[in-house]
């Protein structure tokens, strides 16, 4: 029979892959936890209040964008809108040209990842490198990220390296801190001769265009200190209404991603160095991206745009924790993924992630945990719906029909006599009953005896006494 | 998920589920007991079948519309509808409003919705009912089924069991780790299913309980089964047969 692609993932999943994904993120869910409810006592009313807020946002989109852009602009920062990933790679590389970078350090952003940057910019001449330990981890396996936050949570130290010691990063080593080393000195020239730096941004306030960008190795900021080009690429949907609104989000991301109080480094950017100001980019430009977004927004999975990418969803969902992030095909995985993923891609490329939104068993934990509370489990379930509507394959695969079934439940006369003959099940060998899903549920499983109608017969005889 | 203001009252209607119908009856038994115990009196439409949840889940959501068209003649009338299973609760007041959004009869899938509880939660937050009588004699591990989040079931059942006389809640790893029923999901995805509830028995075993309890018999039926084909030792109770058995033993 055939299977779904993330079911086989898991399968053939390396036994010693999936021991690294278990432990980082359970570690994570307590972490959270501990930070969240440990200063915040109701920290659900604060992940409603920035859900509200969230949605408030992307709802009225249009006039924030334009606030944050006008803001930007009066500070001299050069604001450029690509509609899909070709223009958005286009244009920063023509940027990049303009101002005769043939080097750039970046810092890690997953918006990079989904228009797949850096590969493109070193096809066309740029030397690009992650200065994220995790994503140059990922650079010079040739790998991806398999999860938001934690790029390379699906490796361990002793594949680390010997990606270094391949690499001639240094001498082989299975010490992190020595690892770290190798990595810092190798970027540390990287830096030093580079005059173009690049960013994501966590956020982006409406009423001051600041960008936010937070790191917990200094990265961002080591980078941007040396350069004179500043290139920020940011999703449309970063956005929040004001600067005071920042407390919230970076409170809630922080504690529900890593779990800690506040991330360790925390750039506030508002614009190209001013003449007063002794350091700093002279040039910043900054690129929102739509690429799928404006379709989602105009669906009834628009909550998804909410999303801050904490990857608290991903460290709790224990589909995500068996089958990797690499499973799911896109560079969102688990279950903000399984939503974002096939309406990001459009409606062209709905049909080939369709299966994506049926790899969960709906336990609610994602919604649990969403700092913006994102009610992912309805996404899926709308997603689900739309994948039968359309007949795309991939949500056919292994799913039971429900026609038949339809029909007996909704005729009592039929449910009586399929609960007499369910009887059946208890005198003949399960392996004859010709129902694929009964046979897959029994390979791994038993079934209880069938004990239907015996319930309504008890009721009856107790009425009749 | 939360539902508040919902219609309680001791004049009942019983949503057995289909689950209890074809393989539980014991369950269903102990859920007429427990109501009648605190003076409910029961009635069991003879015409019900199923909430509709597994086409729902699977995404057939005009399959799963039918059904649940049929259970809202069936449950009509303004009584209570006490469900054992915290699944089937939170199809009714969660699941169906959000596939009947664009249809008619929104309405009155969400005003069954609003009388529809989790037998647990309506014990406790419908009827007021805060101790339990008698004994019961168990190291328990208490399965909270993942339909109970954001409602107040599993905090109902911990209330109830700590008032009943031997009972011990014992607490495991992941507790918040589904254990991979899931419905459909559990033949779609076959191997992550019984990844997961391996998982699952692994945590709750290594707490030593005498008993698995749960307010889901369709979390327990999989957990069972994928321990018995493991040969290991898997004792599994609905949480109305405990409160049933308790109030025998006293």
């Amino acid at each position: 029979m055939k299977t779904q692609p993330i079911d086989r993932y898991a399968k053939d999943l390396d036994p010693e892959v999936y021991a690294s994904i278990h432990q980082t993120s359970n570690r994570r869910v307590l972490q959270r936890e501990g930070s969240l409810f440990g200063d915040y006592p109701h920290a659900n009313r604060l992940r409603h209040w920035a859900g509200e807020l969230k949605r408030h946002t992307i709802s009225h989109i249009d006039k924030y964008l334009e606030q944050a852009v006008t803001a930007m602009e009066s500070r001299g920062v050069e604001v450029h809108f690509a509609s899909e990933a070709e223009s958005a790679r286009r244009q920063i590389l023509e940027i990049l040209k303009s101002h005769k970078v043939d080097r750039i350090c970046k810092s890690k952003s997953m918006v990079t990842e989904e228009i797949d940057l850096r590969r493109y910019l070193e096809k066309h001449g740029i030397e690009t490198w992650e200065s994220d330990l995790g994503e140059f981890v990922v650079q010079l396996d040739d790998d991806h990220p398999s999860h938001i936050v934690t790029p390379i949570i699906h490796k361990n130290r002793f594949q680390i390296a010997r990606t270094f010691r391949d690499h001639g990063l240094g001498d082989y080593t299975e010490d992190p801190e020595n690892l770290t080393q190798q990595a810092r000195k190798f970027l540390r020239e990287k830096y030093l001769s580079s005059i173009g730096t690049m960013t994501g941004a966590n956020f982006v306030s409406a009423e001051s265009g600041r960008i936010v960008v937070v790191t917990n190795e200094g990265n961002s900021r080591f980078g941007l200190a040396g350069a004179k080009v500043h290139i920020a690429v940011v999703g449309i949907e970063k956005l929040v209404p004001r600067d005071e609104d920042l407390a919230l989000y970076l409170n809630l991301l922080a504690r529900s991603s890593t779990g800690q109080h506040l991330t360790i480094y925390t750039e506030f950017i508002v614009g190209p160095r001013p003449e007063n100001q002794p350091e700093g980019p002279e040039n910043m430009h900054v690129i929102f991206i739509d690429n799928g977004r404006s379709e989602t927004l105009a669906s009834d999975c628009r909550d998804a745009l909410n999303c801050i990418r904490c990857g608290a969803c991903l460290n709790v969902c224990p589909v995500f924790r068996q089958a990797s992030g690499h499973a799911y095909r896109h560079t969102y995985p688990g279950p903000i993924g399984a939503v974002l993923a096939p309406n990001l891609v459009g409606k062209e490329g709905f049909a080939e992630l369709a299966d994506l939104p049926k790899a969960s068993s709906l336990c609610g934990a994602c919604n649990e945990v969403c700092p913006v509370d994102i009610p992912i489990p309805d996404l899926l379930l709308r997603l689900r719906n739309r994948g039968k509507e359309e007949g795309a394959p991939g949500s056919k695969i292994a799913s039971p029909p429900m026609g038949a079934w339809a029909t007996l439940a909704s005729s009592p006369t039929a449910w009586k006599m399929a609960l007499k003959g369910g009887h059946l099940m208890n005198v003949i060998p399960h392996g004859m009953i010709p129902v694929p899903a009964l046979r897959t549920w029994l390979e791994d499983r038993t079934l209880p005896d069938w004990q239907g109608g015996s319930f309504r017969r008890w009721l009856r005889n107790r009425k009749q006494k | 998920m939360l539902v508040t203001d919902r219609i309680a009252g001791r004049s009942v209607q019983l949503m057995a589920t289909c689950l209890c119908d074809a393989f539980y009856d014991d369950v269903a038994r102990a859920t007429v007991e427990v109501l009648e115990h605190v003076g409910c009196e029961v009635e069991f439409p003879e015409d019900q079948t199923c909430c509709g949840q597994p086409a729902f889940n699977g995404g057939d959501w005009p399959a799963s519309r039918k059904v649940v068209r049929h259970t809202l003649k069936v449950f009509e009338g303004e009584k209570p509808v006490i469900v054992p299973s915290g699944s089937c609760a939170a199809m009714a007041f969660h699941g169906s409003p959000l596939q009947f959004e664009r249809e008619p009869d929104l309405d009155q899938v969400k005003a069954l919705g609003k009388r529809t509880w989790e037998l647990t939660d309506f014990l406790v937050n419908g009827l007021g009912v805060d101790s339990w009588t008698g004994r019961y004699h168990a190291r328990i591990a208490l399965h909270h089924s993942c339909h109970g989040r954001g409602t107040r079931t599993g905090e109902a059942m911990e209330r109830l069991l700590k008032t009943i006389e031997g009972v011990e809640v014992v607490s495991f790893s992941e507790p918040e780790q589904c254990c991979g029923f899931g419905g459909t999901f559990a033949v779609t995805f076959p191997h992550i299913s019984k990844s997961m509830g391996q998982l699952k028995i692994k945590n709750m075993v290594s707490a030593d309980p005498d008993v698995i309890v749960s307010a889901d018999m369709s979390c327990l039926m999989h957990q069972a089964g994928l321990a018995e084909r493991e040969g290991i030792d898997f004792r599994v109770r609905h949480i109305a047969q405990v409160l049933r058995n308790a109030i025998s033993d006293s």
